[in-house]
């Protein structure tokens, strides 16, 4: 871990009790979701992190719960540090804090986590869907949702499913 | 077009009268700009200087679905964007032609998800398919080609009915 980093994942640990662990020189701090605008304020204001860099979730059912981890990477551009905030999100209970007003990108990506995940983020100012279309039923990048996978069509099966493709009329 | 319904079999008028009407149609024949994806920068070099659409007709690409005769699919098509491609589709006057340029828009190319659709002809009905990943240039103009053949042999009595 960078030395200028240790100070910083210290004072973290000590005020949010979370976990760390270390991949291949990437520092991951553990936040429970209630805890998460504290510390991104604490990051932004105290540590210089201008930037939050991505916004981004991970699906692990069914080998993990809680089934989803937030990823928020932080980036500080004075120091030249980056570390990486990890929520994880039960599946029962999806809802977690905005921090919309903390980092204004984060605005879009919670929309995008939103559409594709499901998770829910209290106090967003505008929690639509922003990538499927806006009536799509479901949430897409989940690991329960079905691919959508449709057989290729080779010659011993070409007039199988030349009956079931939904052709355009004139 | 009224002459089309009233002539029917006339014998050797309405054959020349095709072949005049058919030759006038391939040789302006202006491509509706909708280049999607990756398939679009071939679209765009077919255009261009080196391997020229303009010889065979193709002056320009109109932007305007009301200007154009040509819809050349290229890239692919997601499901949200579907609705939009069938609006321009029903936005081009009558008589157009669609070609369906790559493999995406053929049959949904490598992406086989719940986000795209598995060839376009899901949405419009296609005239010619252009295969490739991206199809070649020469590909392209050989589509555009076919097109072409299929207008000189379009008849009359298979307008008027239509």
């Amino acid at each position: 871990m960078n030395e200028k980093l240790e100070p910083i994942v210290k004072a973290l640990q000590e005020k949010f009790g979370s976990m760390v662990e270390e991949f291949r020189g990437e520092v991951h701090v553990f936040i429970k979701p209630e805890q998460i605008v504290d510390a991104l304020t604490l990051l932004r204001d105290t540590y210089s992190f201008e930037l939050m860099s991505t916004l981004t979730a991970v699906d692990y059912w069914p080998q993990e719960t809680p089934r989803f981890h937030l990823i928020y990477q932080m980036t500080s551009l004075s120091n030249n540090l980056s570390v990486q905030i990890r929520v994880p999100v039960d599946g029962a209970n999806l809802k977690v804090p905005t921090v919309t007003r903390v980092y204004a990108n984060a605005n879009w990506r919670e929309r995008e986590i939103f559409d594709l995940f499901g998770v829910e983020f209290e106090g967003h100012p505008n929690l639509t869907r922003i990538l499927l279309p806006l009536d799509f039923v479901g949430h897409a990048l989940r690991k329960d949702y079905p691919l959508g996978y449709e057989e290729p069509q080779f010659t011993f099966n070409f007039e199988d499913i030349d009956v079931r493709k939904p052709y355009a009329k004139e | 077009m009224g002459v089309e319904q009233k002539l029917g079999n006339m014998g050797v008028v309405t054959t020349s009268l095709e072949t005049a009407v058919n030759w006038a149609r391939t040789n302006a024949m202006w491509p509706m700009l909708f280049g999607l994806a990756c398939c679009a920068i071939e679209m765009m070099s077919a255009q261009a200087s080196d391997y020229d659409m303009s010889r065979f007709g193709m002056e320009l690409m109109r932007a305007s679905p009301r200007q154009s005769d040509l819809m050349i699919v290229a890239g692919r098509v997601s499901k949200k964007m579907g609705p939009v491609l069938r609006r321009l589709y029903d936005q081009m006057p009558e008589p157009k032609w669609v070609i369906a340029m790559g493999d995406c828009a053929s049959c949904g190319g490598v992406f086989n998800n719940y986000a795209i659709y598995q060839g376009v002809d899901e949405v419009v009905p296609v005239d010619v398919y252009v295969a490739g990943c991206p199809p070649r240039p020469e590909a392209l103009i050989h589509g555009v080609l076919t097109v072409y053949e299929k207008v000189k042999g379009e008849k009359f009595k298979d307008l008027a009915t239509k």
